[in-house]
This record gives C-alpha cells, structure tokens and sequence, in this order.
C-alpha cells in the first residue's frame, strides 16, 4: 500500500488524547515503599478507517502498554481513547463486548497465544461463539473453513493441534481468529517479529492483501522500523513513553527530525554491504556529536 | 596455512523420531584475523555447525568430518584436551547474555576466574587486566563496574561484558553466536561497530553466526549462506550481496524489508531449488 490516504478527508475511528498509563512499582529497598512509573505520557493520535499506523520504539518504551490502554485490555491512568466518538473508558460492560468484536488482536508469539489443547477449527471459531451465539453449526463451520483457507491454510488442517503446525501457520490462525467477526481494526503487537525472514514476508503480505480487500485499521507495533516502514502509511516513534514524532512513514524515514529517531534508523542494518559501510560512518558521527553534547 | 579448516562437517542429533541431520557436508576455510558471517534461518544448522567445532553439541548429537585448527585437528577432542583451546585460543558469546553469565557472582570474579585459571595470573593483576578489558569494550566506569553483579548491568552492557571476557585470554578465533539478537536495534549497532573496531585492534578472527543479513552486510570479508543443514553459498560478502548466485540467497534478500528502498509488495522465497536438488 504506497498511496498516501487523505487523512484530512476521513473521519478517524478511533481518537487518542492524552492517554497516560502509570504503575506503582516498588521503589527498589525492604522499606522504599512504592513509587510511581509512568510507563505511557501523554499521547495522542487518531487512527483512519482502513490505515496502517505503525508505533516504533525499544523494549521497555511503552509501545504494548499503549496499544493496550487504548482499546482498554489495561486500564489507563488518565485521558480518553474515542472510538466512533464513544469514550472506551468510559465504557459499561456490555458495551466493551460488543467493541470487542470490532476491535481484535494479534499477539507475537504465535504458538503461546494459542490454546495448546483446542483444535485449528474451535480456536478460529471461539470468537463467532462468543460474539455471533444465533449462528448455526453449520453456517459457523462454513465460516471457518473460509477464513482459514483467506489466511492461506488449507480445509483439512482445521482437526489439527498447534503444535502440529509451523511458526508461519500457527500466526495465520491467530490472524484467522481475528477477523473472523470482520473486525474494524486489529491491534498487531509484535505480529511478525518471531518469524523467520521468508516467513515474515509471508505474513506481511497476508496482512497488507487483507487489509486492502477488507479495509480494516491496524495499528502496526513493531520494533523494527524497516518492517513499519513497509507495512504501515503512518509511523509513531515512541521513546521513554513519549511521542517524539509523528507523521507520514516516508518522512519520517527519509528525513527524520528528532535526535532519537535519527539514532535509531542509523541503526538498522541495511543488507547492502557499500550502504553499510556508509551508514557505520554516519552512527559514529552521531556518537561523537552524542558524546559532545553530554560534555558540553 | 589457514587458521581455521573445516572439511565435510556433519552434525546428527538421534532423537526420538530418528536421525536429524543437523548440518549436511559443511566446509570452509578462515585465515588468520579474518572474518566470516553464516547466515541461515532457524534450523538450518548454523549454530551447530559452529558448536560442534568446540564440543558444545548436547549429549545426543554426534560430530564427524574434520576439524583443524592452527593444523591440529581438534573435533571430538577428550575434555581436557579441548578445553586448552577453549577461551584461551578460541572464545566465544552466546545469544544471551544473562543466561551465559552467573547471576551469583560478581563481574570481577567471573572475569579474573578465566585469567587465573589459563593465564595462572594473580588476582591483583587478573583484576586490573579485567579492567582493561572493560574499557576496550567501552564500558563507562569500568574501574568500578567491574565488581557489580550481572543485574546491575543493562542487556547492552551485558554483551559488551561478554565480550570481553571472551577476548580476556586473547584468542586467535572469536565465534559470535547472535551476540545482538537479544538487544535493541540502537544497541545492536554499537555492539556490532565495537565488534568490528575490536577485530581490527586485536586482529582476533571471527566467525558470525547470524539470520541478520544487514547486520552481514557491513562486518565481515565472506559470507556462507546455510539452508537445510548445507551450504547454498559461500563468497566474498561483496560479490554475494551484489550478484547472490544461489535462487535461496536470492529469495532471502528480496523478502528483507528494507529502510532505504521501497517496494510495493515483499517477495517470497522459493524453495523450487530443492526439487532439482533431490532429483540430482
């Protein structure tokens, strides 16, 4: 997907305002007590109908936590998270159900998120039982077989274990489980990073063809930012908990303004051993003027 | 006369469902300070093949082929025999470092042990060796950091104490099993440049075993591509980066997303390779 969307057009479904996430953690001695850690600062971002926005960032900088607190499968501390203008954490019950089926993920570690003792078919149906009880066993049967063979397995795999299938297969169950109640948006938390390079390539292209013929949001998180860069339209780049900057994945990448972001694209290895050989030189000029500035 | 010559390595691990041919037929040659990158996906026997050479394989694997090392061959030497070459000709570093560190004792201890033992060193100057090695791996501090725990260190800081005690006895062959895999891009990158100004400081060799080929890209002289337990190709990194031979080196390079260039759409690896391979 390398056309730009005309965010200004649309109407974002879901908007983002000052979320903030805080944990109590204990301050590190028998008798510190607790102190605060704020995990996520301020942030806020909308999400279109049908984009991929892409949050970057280093383990430990609030990329899941965020992701999280927005659609509320963790509480945040303060701010809104508007989806079609309702605020989810404002949100009874009953309604939370009913976002549950509009609003789906998609975990890391493909074979972990499946239940190891439920067959293909009852995990990829278990959401329609939950969300869609009036639909008949045969209708539900039907279903499954037709997203299962969407996501590129095969009919005949649906009486098999997890265990049975591979790292690739097992994250297109998970990604069949997910869209199966036609979700408007799926949160991918680190949905491609424990897969091998080929598989990988696999994987994303499933997730960019689905969201092309289903015009799904996905909220994109990655730490890998040559992955975001393809996948997603718009990047966040995260750092300490904080958005350091936002906006369209090409600029970002091209041409990025804040000190971290810079670091961290000079960072990414290029398979390219002459761009390489470059880029070693611009992250030791980075250090240097790093190292400057800390003495200065 | 190569440093490093590896002739018609196998690896078989016996299992409950029979033989699994780990690493099929590997052979290549590493001369003195230079360095190596193998490159293969999960199962494709590069960490293995790698093992074999010091001993490391687990109990049910078996090695066979030849090893020489400085003309002496040392595949499946008796314990004692291999662990003079172990740390103090050839070092090495594993993928994690909290795992490969003893949580009990201090850096200090952990690093003058080596010196100590192969170096028969005494501990003053075992430490202040140790301390030297700390800052050639640019730790901040090193003086004092040296007597904290593996805890206090970052996962980043970790891996530069890992390297360091893997060159403490300044070894001719450095093998690196995914020494970044475990951290953070921007700590990914400056440990790979250290390893690369290390090299050229210590003229150490080195072997890379990564399924990174960026990381590949920028570091070492030759790359060997592994798939399946064999070699798909084995060339100068330059020539193989500009002009990849083998339809699998051929597929993994298109199937990296990368940040300098845009594509609309990723392509897969074909594995229509092996047909012919299993015919011929």
């Amino acid at each position: 997907m390398s056309e730009t969307l005309n965010t200004s057009t649309r109407e974002p479904i879901l908007q983002v305002r000052d979320i903030s996430v805080e944990f109590s953690i204990p301050a590190g001695g028998l008798f510190a007590g607790r102190k605060i850690l704020r995990a996520v600062k301020n942030v806020s971002f909308d999400l279109y109908q049908g984009e991929t926005l892409g949050i970057v960032g280093e383990s430990g900088c609030g990329k899941s936590t965020l992701s999280r607190a927005v659609i509320r499968m963790l509480e945040a501390t303060s701010g809104e998270s508007l989806w079609m203008g309702k605020d989810i954490r404002k949100m009874s019950v009953k309604e939370l159900v009913a976002l549950r089926k509009d609003v789906q993920m998609i975990f890391q570690d493909p074979l972990a998120s499946l239940n190891p003792r439920m067959t293909c078919g009852a995990i990829i149906a278990e959401p329609l039982l939950i969300h869609y009880p009036e639909v008949s066993k045969t209708e539900r049967m039907a279903r499954v077989i037709a997203m299962m063979e969407k996501v590129g397995l095969t009919a005949d795999m649906i009486n098999k274990y997890p265990h049975e299938f591979s790292g690739g297969q097992c994250q297109r169950i998970g990604i069949a489980r997910a869209l199966i109640t036609n979700p408007k948006m799926i949160v991918c938390d680190e949905a491609v990073s424990a897969l091998d390079v080929s598989v990988r390539a696999q994987v994303i292209n499933l997730l960019m063809d689905l969201q092309k013929e289903l015009g799904i949001s996905l909220l994109f998180i990655s730490h890998d930012i040559a992955v975001v860069r393809h996948i997603a339209q718009r990047v966040m780049v995260l750092y300490f908990g904080e958005v350091v900057e936002i906006g369209d994945a090409e600029q970002v990448v091209m041409n990025p303004q804040h000190d971290y972001t810079k670091k961290l694209i000079a960072s990414v290895p290029v398979p390219d051993p002459k761009v390489e050989m470059e880029r070693r030189e611009l992250r030791r000029r980075l250090r240097r003027e790093a190292a400057g500035k800390a003495a200065a | 006369m190569a440093l490093l010559e590896v002739k018609n390595l196998k690896v078989d691990f016996a299992t409950n469902d029979g033989v699994v041919h780990a690493v099929r037929d590997l052979s290549y040659s590493l001369e003195k300070g230079g360095t190596l990158a193998i490159v293969g996906e999960s199962g494709s026997g590069k960490t293995q093949g790698a093992f074999a050479l010091l001993g490391l394989l687990p109990r049910n694997g078996t090695a066979s082929g030849s090893v020489m090392f400085d003309g002496k061959e040392i595949l499946n030497l008796p314990l004692k025999q291999m662990n003079q070459y172990r740390a103090e000709r050839i070092g090495i570093i594993f993928q994690d470092p909290m795992t490969s560190l003893n949580p009990y004792l201090r850096i200090s201890r952990q690093m003058t042990e080596v010196l100590e033992h192969h170096r028969g060193m005494s501990h003053s100057a075992a430490l202040a060796e140790s301390v030297r090695f700390l800052d050639a791996v640019r730790i901040p501090d090193a003086k004092n950091r040296v007597h904290m725990y593996p805890h206090e260190f970052s996962g980043g800081m970790r891996q530069r104490v890992m390297i360091a005690m893997a060159l403490l006895c300044q070894p001719e062959l450095l093998i690196a099993d995914e020494p970044t895999t475990a951290l953070d891009v921007t700590v990914q990158a400056e440990i790979i440049d250290l390893l690369v100004d290390l090299q050229e400081d210590f003229g150490t060799a080195i072997i890379l075993i990564t399924h990174d080929l960026g990381i590949v890209a920028g570091t070492c002289e030759d790359t060997l591509v592994m798939f399946g337990g064999k070699v798909m190709e084995h060339r100068k990194t330059l020539d193989l980066f500009a002009n990849p031979q083998h339809p699998y080196t051929q597929g993994l390079m298109a199937a990296i997303p990368r940040l300098d260039q845009k594509v609309d759409r990723l392509s897969t690896v074909s594995y229509e390779f092996m047909v012919g391979e299993r015919q011929a």
